[in-house]
């Protein structure tokens, strides 16, 4: 077990998201987190990424507590993208991938060869390499999605997780994005969690769903288990029928209609 | 794109080293620019001296008139321009990048108005009467403001102050600090005489002495700054961004106030409320670095050095015999600049 | 949608009558009532302190009878409270107005060249006019300052716009431009400071600290007259200076003619913030702070106007008690006491609402 969360309570101010949640991410795993908008699946992965602080329970990194471990070295195991962030204006392509190498810099050591060789295959994974001179705010959405990827990639960190990482995207780019998923595990052996909104490409990129709703895991498991008919009446209120992919042979979600409004 | 997918590694674009060479060219322009500004301030003043003469007095002094002008009164001056300069310089650049504010000027955290106040009191309640006297004072008045508006940023809330908290708690410390400035000038007249004097800001008559007094303060502000700014780099990302590359935020926003206190309240102390040569500067150097701090840093202070000594260097000009206050040069000849350049291009933002 | 209104819909309350409808925070409005309450204490207290100390029925007494109580009241007591009343709401509204385009707490009227023009040209006057100014009475020392400080505020801000617009107007431009122009008012000030002579500098020192002092009626009614002439347009262009905080694209994408309705708004605190410095001189902190008082206190995102010139008013008012009667028979400029004042309350509360966001 690579990333486990103990009995997790999370939330914002006197509000709660997430109260006693238990989960763990196997190494080598793809795992996709799905649930309706609001459900916590946001603010479970922040946890799970130090980039929030539990009001209970803890998050463990390799059997570690992480809130005890320098926060520069989870940050070589461990990247996280979080959702929309925002970069100051003029920055660069190439600036802002180079800037997931900061946990590998010191003072005296802050452009090292591995550095360079990180950020251009980052950038190389992303298919950047010829936007590398260009301000960041004069790309179009997609290619500032991947901007973001590229640095986090560039990090290196055997553990990526990665929130919506397929938003502003067109589906051909979606399905890049997700391929590079797929090659970063295949090839690279790495571990990475995703929040995603598509539950299809979620069942044929991920080797593991976890569906949640109103802050509790509803179900986790292999795709061909978690998504069916009954658990999505059940976590996202939609009437559905579910079809082998013809391509993948995972599921295939066929809406009907939202319960609210199905016809009785 | 797929096709990139199997490329696994390749060397960045050769971009990246041109967007390098440039900045290390513009790196190598401010310097020049700094190495005439101190030549300038050498030669002219009162009495103008030849640049042999200055060098004569900077090789080997032979105790002629024109050596002792330059070496007990250019040459600390100079210094003392070149010291203040950098700090605000840095100072300013840093402070904008914390609090992300345009409208945030390194005497923002209640430097400005501690000093003040203290060179005020002073005056007032010890009878300190040279600028000697209440430089230390200043300095003291200056560090303990901006701890306590870190203190009061960093209450009832835990992971570090945030920019506006930080930015707001500093303008209310400043605001109270003034109104106990402006009651005491107001009932005390030889307080009020130092003290418009002392507003206005001024390079002119503090001697070696007091040069080596500022240095370790600046050397240490600067080295702290210069370690600040990857952290900053990150920051400047959003929170979650630095958090997620390991950076501490608390702990860099306090490093950053630290250099802020250390440049601004060394040279507030010694030159009085300048402030505004780090509000305007990174403005200027911010369209040629880029938003990289390890660049935008070494530019502000060269920048604020250079703007600081060339203005000085006009008013012992423009009113000889007798001297233009360099505050005022500063806001007369490089506000104007200053406005033409941002109405020129669009403005960078931060 | 469906048919009965959600709890958080059904909490907003709104006053409708016929056609129009308006929204009511409960919070808002308590904030504005107590505010309001704490204006009136105030007011009432400073007619009763002073040099001659007088009970509640001696002040009813002296309004309603025509001795010398009367004089003290009417002509000195009442108009200088009404005037810190509506200085302080004006410079506050103006405030308001600026931070909410500007998206920035840091911004006042300040950056519009206002205040700074205001200084310098009244600091002008006094060290141009020298010695003699003490001995010039009557018109010339009545007119002449506060004449000036309306020029003076008037083309600093002309200025400021003038040179920030550029095929239209940017926000960021004008802050920066804001800066420029006020980066070279305050130095000139401060040279003009050290030129004049001790005591005109003092006298200069006094007046653009802001002062309330030997303020008459002369001096309410303008501020009265740019108050009620200025507040209601103010209050219209509120809902779409709500809309002006989100970014421009979105600002447009709400219907709201973005470059119309934000000139309008920039007069209108410009116009504000000139009437109250020509008054009174440039308080200082109050068009800062109030706003930044009125919003936490109110409970909301952006300042609320109407709370803000409240806030203003209470900050005004009271700082001048204080500055009258504390080291009485000296009496300080009460731009001196503002931030004395105001400033440990801003912070109690933002470390107040810090608290309550993190637990």
């Amino acid at each position: 077990m690579r990333l486990q969360a103990v009995d997790l309570k999370l939330g914002y101010g006197d509000r709660v998201v997430v109260d006693g949640l238990d989960l763990g991410i196997e190494a080598g795993t793809v795992t996709a987190v799905i649930g309706p908008n609001g459900c916590g699946k946001s603010t479970l992965l922040r946890a799970m990424g130090r980039l929030l602080k539990p009001s209970g329970g803890e998050v463990l990194l390799d059997g570690k507590r992480i809130d005890r471990m320098p926060s520069r070295e989870v940050a070589r195991i461990l990247g996280v993208l979080p959702q929309s962030p925002s970069a100051p204006e003029g920055l660069t392509v190439a600036d802002l991938v180079s800037r997931g190498r900061h946990p590998h810099q010191t003072w005296y050591r802050q452009w090292s060869s591995d550095d360079e060789s990180a950020v251009g295959a980052a950038l190389a994974m992303t298919g950047l390499l010829d936007l590398g001179d260009r301000p960041l705010d004069e790309l179009s959405g997609g290619q500032r999605q991947r901007a973001w990827i590229s640095m986090a990639l560039a990090q290196g960190t055997d553990l990526l997780l990665l929130d919506e990482p397929t938003t502003f995207l067109d589906l051909a780019h979606q399905i890049e994005v997700l391929e590079l998923v797929r090659r970063l595990h295949g090839e690279l052996g790495r571990t990475v969690v995703m929040v995603l909104h598509d539950l299809n490409l979620a069942a044929r990129y991920a080797d593991r769903l976890v569906a949640m709703r109103d802050g509790r895991v509803v179900a986790a498991g292999p795709p061909s288990e978690v998504l069916t008919e009954a658990l999505l009446a059940e976590v996202f209120e939609l009437d559905a029928k579910i079809i082998e992919d013809p391509v993948a042979g995972t599921p295939l979600v066929v809406p009907i209609a939202t319960r609210s409004h199905a016809p009785r | 794109m797929i096709n990139a997918l199997s490329v696994p590694r390749a060397a960045p674009p050769g971009t990246v080293r041109r967007i390098h060479r440039r900045r290390l060219l513009v790196l190598g322009g401010l310097l020049a620019l700094l190495a005439s500004a101190v030549t300038l301030s050498l030669a002219f003043g009162a009495k103008p001296i030849p640049p042999a003469d200055v060098w004569h007095a900077l090789i080997g002094p032979t105790g002629t008139e024109n050596d002792i002008i330059v070496r007990s009164l250019r040459i600390p001056r100079t210094a003392i321009g070149v010291m203040a300069g950098i700090a605000l310089g840095v100072a300013g650049a840093l402070m904008q990048g914390h609090t992300r504010n345009p409208l945030a000027d390194p005497g923002l955290l209640g430097v400005t108005q501690g000093a003040a106040f203290a060179m005020v009191l002073s005056i007032v309640v010890l009878g300190v009467g040279s600028p000697y006297g209440y430089i230390w004072f200043g300095l003291a008045g200056a560090l303990v403001a901006s701890a306590g508006v870190f203190a009061l940023g960093m209450a009832g809330g835990r992971g570090g102050p945030t920019p506006v908290t930080l930015a707001l708690a500093g303008t209310a410390v400043s605001a109270f600090l003034y109104g106990l400035t402006s009651a005491l000038v107001l009932l005390d007249e030889q307080a009020m005489d130092t003290f418009r004097f002392w507003q206005l800001g001024s390079i002119a008559a503090r001697g070696a002495d007091v040069a080596w007094q500022v240095l370790p303060f600046v050397a240490v502000g600067l080295i702290v700054a210069l370690v600040n700014a990857p952290g900053l780099n990150a920051l400047s990302l959003g929170e979650d961004v630095a958090r997620a590359l390991g950076q501490n935020v608390a702990l860099t926003r306090a490093v950053g106030i630290a250099a802020i206190t250390l440049l601004s309240g060394a040279s507030v102390a010694v030159c009085g409320a300048l402030a505004f040569v780090g509000l305007i500067v990174p403005h200027l150097t911010r369209p040629l670095s880029g938003p990289d701090h390890r660049w935008l840093l070494p530019y502000s202070g060269l920048a604020g050095a250079s703007a600081l000594l060339l203005a000085d260097v006009i008013g012992r000009v423009v009113a000889h015999p007798g001297e233009l206050e360099v505050g005022v040069v500063l806001a007369l000849a490089g506000a104007p600049f200053f406005i033409a350049l941002v109405r020129r291009r669009r403005p960078v933002r931060l | 949608m469906t048919s009965t209104a959600p709890p958080y819909l059904a909490r907003r309350r709104a006053l409708r009558i016929g056609p129009a409808s308006w929204l009511l925070r409960p919070r808002s409005l308590a904030a504005a009532l107590v505010l309001l309450g704490t204006t009136v204490l105030l007011m009432a207290l400073s007619m009763r302190l002073g040099d001659i100390p007088m009970s509640v029925s001696e002040v009813l007494r002296a309004i309603t009878g025509d001795g010398p109580d009367h004089f003290v009241v009417m002509q000195l007591r009442l108009p200088r409270a009404l005037t810190g009343a509506g200085v302080g709401a004006a410079l506050a509204l103006s405030g308001a107005i600026v931070q909410a385009i500007a998206r920035n707490p840091l911004a006042s009227p300040d950056i519009l060249g206002v205040t700074t023009g205001a200084s310098v040209t009244v600091v002008a006057v006094i060290v141009a006019a020298g010695n003699t100014w003490g001995g010039v009475s009557g018109v010339l020392a009545e007119a002449g300052v506060p004449a000036a400080a309306l020029l003076g505020g008037l083309i600093g801000a002309l200025t400021v716009y003038l040179l920030a617009w550029r095929k239209g107007m940017d926000g960021y431009r004008l802050v920066l431009v804001g800066i420029g122009v006020s980066a070279i008012c305050t130095n000139l000030k401060f040279w003009l400071l050290t030129v004049g002579d001790v005591n005109d500098s003092s006298r200069a020192m006094v007046w653009i600290s802001g002062s309330l002092n030997g303020r008459g009626w002369e001096h309410v009614i303008p501020v009265a007259i740019a108050l009620a002439v200025l507040l209601p347009p103010a209050l219209l262009g509120t809902a779409s200076l709500g809309a002006l905080r989100f970014g421009d694209d979105t600002v447009t994408g709400l219907g709201v003619r973005m470059h119309l309705t934000r000139g309008l708004m920039i007069l209108a605190a410009v116009l504000l913030a000139a009437t109250a410095t020509a008054s009174a001189g440039p308080i200082a902190f109050v068009a800062l702070a109030a706003p930044q008082i009125a919003l936490r206190l109110a409970g909301v995102a952006q300042p609320p106007l109407v709370v803000s010139a409240l806030a203003g008013a209470v900050l005004t008012v009271g700082a001048d008690l204080i500055a009258r009667t504390a080291f009485s028979p000296v009496e300080l400029p009460v731009g001196v006491v503002t931030g004395v004042v105001g400033a440990p309350y801003l912070i109690y509360l933002l470390i107040r609402v810090r608290r309550k966001a993190r637990t």
